[in-house]
């Protein structure tokens, strides 16, 4: 388990979900016949102009809207993602600049599959509990991309959240401790160059996603002594609905502690965004003093979980940003022929 | 060349920053270099809102090179609360969501990419305000 030095916590956090939805059936009706289940009912599709910076800069915002910090106090911009829009080049700097931070900061871009989001938290956490910073701005992002027909395409989604990480006294909820656990698992992974990522078929499921979740997670509980039952909330990394629903069953956690956070139905997997918009919707719900149990999980393999402990500052930071609630209401379901243009499916001679 | 000027208008484009002035108050936008014999230091920068409301648009249904990817979209004039009228694309809406008056809000957006071995260009559009 760690523990910064010194306390530290959310000071502010934002959501962003793109308008723009296809539905599982609409995929189904390309590539099935529309037979057969799908995993999700809808996920989110990016606008054409979208990409991982304008839904980072949207969500950073958001979170600095809801701390009523300026932007100049920032020491770090960290973005997360597996969709930067450049190979080489930062995002961070772009979304620095648009945030309106200084130029006397860390920003760097972070990358694990679906946890690079949260690997820029834990980075926060001690950045800000060591005493070398009074605020850090951890962003998860992605504008999932799946092969046309593969399973993924059901799901690979986009959304951003953006979480600002400061001291303990100032903050809505405060994060407790922390457990990180990787381990070297090919589930899934995309080679350099190549549009598309695959899946390491049988190394997805219970080597991959369960094991690395339940490891992080079952060693958060026992050193903090605590049980399912003593969180009010949870969220789980969500790459489908039923592997969140499931993990969440064999920790101990009921389905009401995972209602609010669990998003996937609506929305896919917007993979680095997706543990940390769950995490979003809770706080846009919570109460002070609830408890909140998240967990996040990137493929390759490894998660990081977290505690966190809701404070009276919640209620007067929340309606400074948009709601997530307000971002999933505005859906506008496109067809898969708009999809493919908008997410350059479509090869212009 | 290109990416020079995509980089020199930064401030304006990300954050829609413009121009105070020191004495009376007046913003303005886009900065403006200081006129013949005013001292440059009157003006100051200064972050907008990025709230207003839509004072006027157009449907674009035959973009210009380098736009087409954005297939059919619209552009409009906002008169921003501060005063100043800009304009700039209009987006994440239907034409049929669109009214002369309606409140809106600057998002940053990806508004050109030059290019395979181009730069990504990032600035200010409008959407309808979302609460």
């Amino acid at each position: 388990m760690m523990k910064p030095i010194r306390p530290v916590g959310l000071i502010g956090y934002g959501a962003y979900v793109p308008r723009y939805r296809i539905a599982g059936r609409e995929i189904a009706r390309m590539w099935t016949d529309g037979q057969g289940g799908v995993p999700v009912e809808a996920k989110s599709v990016p606008g054409p102009d979208e990409d991982v910076i304008t839904m980072a800069i949207e969500a950073g915002r958001n979170a600095l809207a809801r701390a009523a910090l300026p932007a100049e106090r920032l020491s770090a911009v960290w973005v997360g993602s597996e969709s930067h829009p450049y190979s080489v080049k930062p995002s961070g700097t772009v979304v620095a600049e648009a945030l309106g931070a200084s130029h006397w900061i860390s920003a760097a871009d972070w990358e694990f599959a679906c946890k690079a989001g949260s690997e820029a938290l834990t980075a926060s956490m001690a950045l800000v509990g060591s005493g070398m910073a009074d605020y850090a701005l951890a962003i998860g992002a992605d504008t999932a991309q799946g092969r046309p027909g593969d399973a993924l395409e059901y799901t690979a989604s986009a959304g951003a959240g953006a979480l600002l990480v400061g001291p303990a006294e100032e903050a809505l909820a405060t994060i407790d401790a922390t457990v990180s656990y990787v381990s070297d698992t090919p589930d899934f992974y995309r080679r350099a160059d190549r549009p598309y990522p695959v899946h390491g078929n049988r190394f997805t499921g219970e080597p991959a996603y369960f094991h690395q979740i339940q490891s992080a997670a079952r060693r958060l509980l026992d050193e903090l002594g605590r049980s399912a039952a003593d969180f009010t909330y949870a969220v789980f990394h969500q790459p489908n609905t039923k592997f969140p629903q499931t993990v969440a069953r064999r920790l101990g956690f009921s389905e009401e502690q995972i209602a609010p956070g669990l998003l996937s139905p609506r929305i896919g997997n917007p993979y680095s965004g997706a543990a940390l918009v769950g995490l979003c919707a809770i706080l846009d719900v919570a109460r002070p003093g609830d408890t909140i149990f998240m967990t996040t999980y990137g493929s390759g393999a490894g998660s990081d979980a977290y505690a966190l402990t809701v404070t009276e500052r919640l209620l007067a930071c929340r309606e400074r940003a948009p709601l997530t609630a307000t971002y999933l209401a505005r859906e506008v379901f496109v067809d898969y022929a708009t999809y493919a243009r908008w997410r350059g499916k479509l090869v212009l001679g | 060349m290109e990416i020079a000027r995509h980089w020199r208008q930064r401030a304006t484009r990300y954050r829609l920053e413009g121009q105070r002035h020191r004495h009376t108050g007046v913003v303005r936008f886009p900065p403006q270099p200081a006129a013949l014999g005013e001292d440059p230091e009157m003006w100051e920068p200064v972050a907008l809102s990025g709230r207003g409301e839509l004072y006027s648009f157009s449907v674009l249904r035959q973009p210009p090179a380098g736009y087409e990817s954005f297939g059919i979209y619209a552009v409009g004039m906002v008169r921003l609360e501060e005063g100043p009228l800009v304009s700039a694309q209009l987006t994440d809406c239907a034409e049929a969501d669109l009214v002369i008056g309606m409140p809106v809000e600057m998002v940053t957006r990806r508004l050109a990419d030059t290019g395979e071995d181009g730069v990504l260009v990032y600035g200010y559009k409008f959407r309808p305000r979302l609460r």
